[in-house]
């Protein structure tokens, strides 16, 4: 409550200090830290890096540079295939970590473990299977059959989707942890209803399931999208943008500018990245703060 | 006891049918990771599944720091405990501040500043990499434990204020207008009544900031370049530069650096599940 004197009206406006409440005072002191990073740390860094990047001759420096067409296909292939790959068996999965055993209780918990450890050495472990001479895979395939297996990295598309499955590996624990979560949340008694009924199991799904998470799995999609951008680990520590940079994606092409030195090319490719990723931020955002 | 129908074994075949494949899945490149780190150089590279002689002398070299690339082994692991510590710590502070401050003491454009976190939960983190690598520089912090800390820190509050936000609005307000019936200042509030109703989220949140640090590849390797400066996962990638990587000694100090987050995130698992992915996605 604040205490009014008698006389107060007097001085016009009063100091600030005397309008807010402590509580109020103190939310402000105890919200500075935050603001502070952000401000050192967020807005800062974007200004500056739109900055660097505002001169058109970088754009046209893109334009030219096949690499950078290149890595912006091989996102939207990363985007359009691998997520969908992704979200759709997590959907699968998630309904098979929901089958009550207890073993699959087991499985489950082992099932986490990609993403609980660190991206490097299990990437790198990946990188090592899938070396033509001494890994492991082409060790077996000549085993079974007597011929070389493929060089896994070496041709730019097989190495592009093997970094896919890399980034499925690591990421489909969490987004399966995610929709098995919405999976529990539906209501038990539909479904004896629907068994009452003598529903076959994609009746289940189709007329039970999919209504009931379709808006959580469009979410966990775009959300997906967002973080997929900033994926940098599978394709740098797998292929490392080769073979001839033909493997990159805008996350490593920015880092690939930057150890070049090229900071306003670093920061012109990803602002060329803006238009798609500021609709599904504003999306995001809209979803998330109602 | 009853026998099984065919029914219930054709279901429990079906469900093998997917189990097996997911648990293969899951489990090689870990296995595989953990297959060179007891095997002798010579039988990791001829592609055995077990090798004939499995040994712990690799991880006796990495203890012994006795290979070219692990000089400073215990330095740049102690360089990741270090950083992800002070990230927990600095993380949990600014976030529980200003979760506190948005939530329960409903301070104004407390909102705003809550869309702002959520526009930098939503920023890909190599994307704002680049510009903040230039700011480091220009802030004098590169090679700096501090300036991989900040930025880990402004990566992981977002996050943490928005599931701690979430979690604050859940309790009830009465909690808080008794107490200052009772005469308490918002300090006393903040530390007497909210801290320990918030115990398990927060948990969550300093588990989720260590392990995000401690596994930081891109920033570390961004930030940091001295030998002695880096971070074990930076000396990992370095590994790869030599054209004789000794792969065995990578993937054995790669699993024993695996090791600390895997048992971090099964010790807090309870926690971490329910706190964190309840904020992650709102259905």
């Amino acid at each position: 409550m604040a205490i009014t004197l008698s006389g107060d009206q007097a001085i016009p406006g009063p100091p600030l200090s005397s309008r807010l409440t402590p509580a109020q005072v103190w939310g402000i002191v105890l919200l500075a830290p935050y603001l502070l990073v952000f401000l050192a740390f967020v807005v800062y860094p974007v200004c500056y890096g739109l900055w660097l990047a505002r001169a058109p001759a970088n754009y046209v420096a893109l334009y030219n540079d096949p690499i950078f067409a290149r890595a912006a296909i091989n996102t939207l292939i990363f985007l359009v295939i691998g997520i969908n790959i992704k979200m759709l068996i997590a959907l699968f999965l998630s309904g098979f970590f929901a089958v009550q055993r207890p073993w699959i209780k087991w499985l489950s918990v082992i099932f986490i473990l990609p993403w609980a450890v660190p991206s490097i050495p299990t990437i790198l472990s990946v990188r090592f299977m899938l070396n033509p001479e001494w890994g492991v895979i082409n060790h077996l395939i000549f085993s079974f059959t007597g011929d070389d297996g493929p060089n896994w990295l070496n041709d730019p598309t097989v190495a592009l989707s093997m970094a896919i499955a890399v980034h499925i590996w690591k990421s489909l624990p969490f987004w399966t942890l995610i929709l098995i979560t919405g999976r529990l949340a539906i209501s038990h008694d539909l479904f004896e209803a629907a068994e009452v009924d003598g529903a076959s199991w994609w009746q289940k799904f189709r007329y039970i399931t999919w209504p009931s998470m379709q808006t959580l799995y469009v979410t966990c999609t775009l959300l997906s999208m967002i973080w997929t951008l900033g994926d940098f680990n599978s394709v740098y520590l797998l292929t490392g943008g080769g073979p001839a940079d033909l493997t990159h994606v805008l996350a490593t092409l920015g880092i690939r500018y930057l150890r070049l030195d090229q900071l306003s090319l670093a920061m012109a490719s990803i602002v060329c990245a803006m238009p798609f990723v500021l609709p599904l931020v504003y999306f995001m955002m809209k979803r998330l703060s109602r | 006891m009853k026998l099984p129908t065919l029914r219930e074994v054709g279901t429990e075949a079906r469900l093998l049918l997917i189990g097996i494949p997911v648990f293969l899945w899951t489990m090689i490149p870990i296995y595989h990771m953990f297959l060179f780190a007891i095997s002798p150089k010579e039988d990791a590279f001829s592609g055995k599944l077990w090798p004939d002689h499995p040994t712990l002398h690799n991880f006796e070299i990495v203890f012994k720091q006795q290979h070219y690339f692990l000089r400073d082994f215990y330095v740049q692991f102690w360089n990741s405990v270090v950083i992800a510590a002070a990230v927990g710590a600095l993380t949990l502070f600014i976030a529980t501040a200003a979760a506190f401050s948005i939530s329960r003491l409903k301070v104004p454009g407390g909102r705003v500043v809550l869309n702002l976190a959520l526009f930098t939960y939503f920023i890909p983190a190599a994307f704002l990499a680049v510009p903040m690598y230039r700011t480091m520089g220009n802030y004098g912090l590169l090679n700096n434990h501090w300036s991989l800390i900040l930025a880990m820190v402004t990566i992981a509050s977002p996050y943490a204020i928005w599931v701690l936000k979430q979690a604050s609005d859940k309790l009830p307000v009465e909690l808080d207008e008794a107490a200052v019936m009772d005469g308490a200042t918002t300090l006393q509030i903040f530390r007497l009544v909210y801290l320990p109703l918030m115990m398990p989220s927060l948990v969550a949140i300093g588990t989720y900031a260590v392990l995000l640090a401690w596994n930081e590849y891109l920033y570390a390797f961004l930030l940091l370049s001295n030998d002695r400066e880096i971070t074990l996962p930076v000396a990992l990638g370095n590994f790869l530069a030599a054209d004789d990587s000794p792969w065995e000694l990578l993937m054995t100090t790669g699993f024993i650096y695996a090791l600390p987050p895997a048992a971090v995130y099964y010790a807090f698992r309870r926690y971490m599940v329910g706190g964190l992915t309840a904020g992650a996605v709102k259905s």
